[in-house]
């Protein structure tokens, strides 16, 4: 079911091809499978296993949401196939006081944080269960128990926003960082700007992911900056900054911590460039075959952050077949359970379409939701 | 009490609930050390510290995008857009983001901002310091709009926009900053939000305006009694959610209205008020409503008093409408 999931030859190919590696880009996992000892970030085995787990999560979901959404049973799905290193590696090098902002790929990172699978299923049907209400389409959760943001679709709009609540942390002495979910389109967007410039002028605690995945849709990376890297972006707005191997889980987690302790000790902003590849379409609506070779795509498979990290654990002797079988089918069962428990669930009731618009009804949402109320769709909603 | 002009009032406002409120913060260009442009915040700086009011780089998307960051932190931010003119970098993070951050999170992340901006014209700033973009915020679900006229309200309004749980566009029309005068109180008060004020009584036309074209709807009012007109002139103060029972409750009883507002006429708050009169005073109207406004061009710099709703176009207005 998960043949990519298999130990293949991801060493066979350059660790990052396609991508404008630089000297300097941190790699920690060598191609034997071993960690390099003078770059090594030191992960506890158990949270080497507890990743790898999450990550094998995070993939199952990501073909079962494919799978749904070509079923016509949910109506979206935008994933993180082949970047789950760069988003799991980087939430797990994040303390508990830390906040995530994310972009709109980064649902391993919620479920890392405590976001349940049900919730997410939840918002994922847009059912009355969802943590947004239904008020949203899907992949466009929020989980604040989590210290995990709210998602919009706009491009770049969390970066400043990440920086002000940085900012006000710092104001207020509390120890904490930010850090911002972003991809290498949104290196374009105004606001990767202003929240670069904010932050580096007023210091503050924030780590800057930008996912270089490849892609903006259809657009490549090259046509989204001349300069020679993303990362090179940081030094005009005096921000250190750094590029490392996405598909690493050690190197995404050692270049995180390193970010989060100069936060914290009072050093300010990182910018991090995580290579990475964009492995499916942009999104469920999108059909890359319009743009791209699947050749590029399938050298990009075999550095597979899975395989590569499995890898390690077979080295290490952290992991065997049996264990993997019993997680597939275990996650398969969750994941069963979630849908299932998600699809039954009854859609929004109409009345709750105005709340939260304002902390409370101002006469004109009190007269729409009368006449919503009293309209010809009112009786029976819900049994559609 | 003290006399105070508008500038002096919202200063005044603002110290006293960041005395009261330590979460309250303003940020914004020139709003620390001088003062702002326009002195509102002037003091402010010396007094509350470069962690209280903040000069920033000057990029109005990042002012209001960390703005909302330190709201979602749990501050209770009032950034200041120097003009409105220039409020449109911040338009995305205002409108896309500020207006639908309760809702969309399903009201776990609400987003609360006052954004106080000078707007209007008549002060000879040509395009680019004289719009009124009132309508473009009024048209987004989630956000509260309120234009002041005068001293008193502008305190008052303030300090009930920084309480109150939504994002807030403040918009002061610079044109009165410090031609409108009056008694302000000392201390705490607040205006409620979502409240008219029915400044002159009048039984023969309702006339609706708000901010500086107030004082020339009275003055076109004091014309039309020359001759024996009364007008009813009402002060919006808040403009969304608008106080839809005094207008309607003024309308019933005058059957005439006439609307005015320095913004274009086209999709300009005065169709939505002239919709919402339709749906709900039809029948008790006596003449076809009208409306005083700025015309559908940019707005212009030698020509500004031709192009503003003035009391010299108000006051036939008022007539026509009358006399119909």
């Amino acid at each position: 079911m998960v043949t990519s999931i298999t130990p293949a030859a991801w060493s066979q190919v350059p660790s990052v091809p396609q991508s404008p590696k630089h000297d300097g880009v941190v790699e920690v996992q060598r191609e034997d499978g071993s960690l390099d000892p003078t770059m090594d970030p030191k992960v506890d085995n158990d949270l080497v296993v507890a990743l790898y787990r999450h990550m094998v999560l995070v993939r199952l979901l990501d073909e079962r949401m494919v799978l749904l959404q070509r079923q016509g049973r949910i109506g979206f799905h935008i994933g993180s196939l082949g970047e789950e290193a760069a988003i799991l590696g980087s939430a797990a090098a994040l303390g508990d006081n830390d906040w995530l902002f994310p972009c709109y790929r980064e649902f391993g990172a919620a479920l890392w944080r405590g976001m349940t699978l049900e919730a997410y299923m939840h918002n994922m049907f847009g059912n009355a269960l969802d943590p947004a209400k239904g008020r949203q389409m899907p992949d466009h959760y929020t989980c604040r128990a989590a210290k995990f943001g709210s998602i919009s679709s706009p491009i770049g709009t969390q970066i400043t926003q990440a920086v002000g609540f940085a900012w006000a942390a710092k104001m207020k002495k509390d120890p904490l960082a930010t850090l911002v979910y972003f991809g290498e389109g949104a290196t374009s967007s105004n606001e990767f700007h202003n929240g670069m410039n904010f932050a580096g002028v007023f210091k503050t605690p924030t780590v800057f992911l930008c996912r270089n995945n490849g892609w903006a849709i259809s657009v490549p990376a090259e046509r989204q900056t001349a300069s020679a890297s993303f990362a090179e972006k940081g030094v005009a707005y005096g921000i250190p900054s750094v590029q490392c191997d996405g598909n690493d889980l050690f190197a995404v987690i050692k270049v995180t911590r390193d970010a989060v302790a100069r936060a914290a000790a009072g050093g300010g902003p990182t910018l991090i460039e995580a290579l990475t590849y964009r492995i499916s379409g942009h999104s469920t609506s999108d059909d890359p075959k319009a743009y791209r070779k699947d050749d590029v795509v399938e050298n990009w498979r075999k550095k597979d952050p899975l395989v590569r990290l499995r890898k390690y654990l077979d080295t290490a002797n952290l992991w065997t077949d049996a264990q993997q079988a019993e997680l597939e089918a275990k996650i398969d069962g969750e994941l069963k359970s979630a849908v299932a428990k998600a699809e039954e669930a009854a859609p929004p009731k109409l009345e709750t379409m105005f709340d939260d618009v304002y902390a409370s009804l101002p006469w004109n949402l009190k007269e729409q939701k009368a006449e919503l109320l009293a309209g010809p769709r009112a009786k029976g909603h819900g049994q559609h | 009490m003290p006399q105070m002009n508008m500038v002096q009032a919202i200063n005044d406002g603002l110290r006293l609930e960041m005395k009261r409120d330590e979460r309250v913060v303003i940020l914004g260009e020139d709003v620390g050390k001088v003062g702002g442009v326009f002195r509102v915040t002037q003091g402010l700086f010396d007094e509350f510290g470069d962690d209280r009011v903040i000069d920033t780089p000057l990029s109005e998307g990042g002012i209001i995008g960390a703005a909302i960051g330190m709201a979602l932190y749990g501050l209770v931010p009032v950034p200041e857009i120097q003009f409105s003119d220039f409020i449109f970098p911040a338009y995305d993070q205002i409108v896309s983001e500020l207006a639908k951050y309760r809702y969309r999170s399903g009201g776990e992340y609400p987003a609360k901002l006052v954004i106080r901006t000078p707007v209007g014209g008549g002060i000879r700033g040509g395009h680019y310091h004289s719009q009124s973009p009132e309508s473009l915020f009024i048209h987004v679900a989630g956000l509260k709009v309120v234009c002041p006229s005068n001293p008193y309200d502008a305190k008052g309004l303030l300090l009930a926009s920084i309480r109150d749980p939504d994002p807030v566009l403040f918009f002061e029309p610079k044109r009165v900053y410090r031609a409108a005068k009056g008694e302000v109180p000392e201390g705490d008060y607040t205006v409620d939000i979502s409240k008219a004020s029915v400044v002159r009584e009048g039984k023969h036309v309702t006339v609706i305006a708000w901010g500086a074209m107030l004082y020339e709807a009275i003055a076109a009012a004091d014309q039309a009694a020359a001759q024996g007109i009364e007008s009813e002139v009402i002060d919006l103060r808040t403009l969304w959610p608008v106080d839809i029972d005094t207008i309607v409750e003024s309308v019933k009883k005058t059957g005439r209205v006439v609307v005015v507002h320095e913004a274009p006429k086209t999709c300009g708050f005065g169709a939505e008020l002239i919709a919402l009169i339709n749906e709900k005073a039809f029948l008790h109207l006596e003449a076809p409503p009208k409306r005083v406004t700025g015309f559908d061009t940019p707005f212009p710099y030698t020509l500004e008093m031709e192009y503003l709703p003035l009391a010299h176009r108000i006051f036939p207005a008022i007539v026509e409408t009358a006399s119909f």
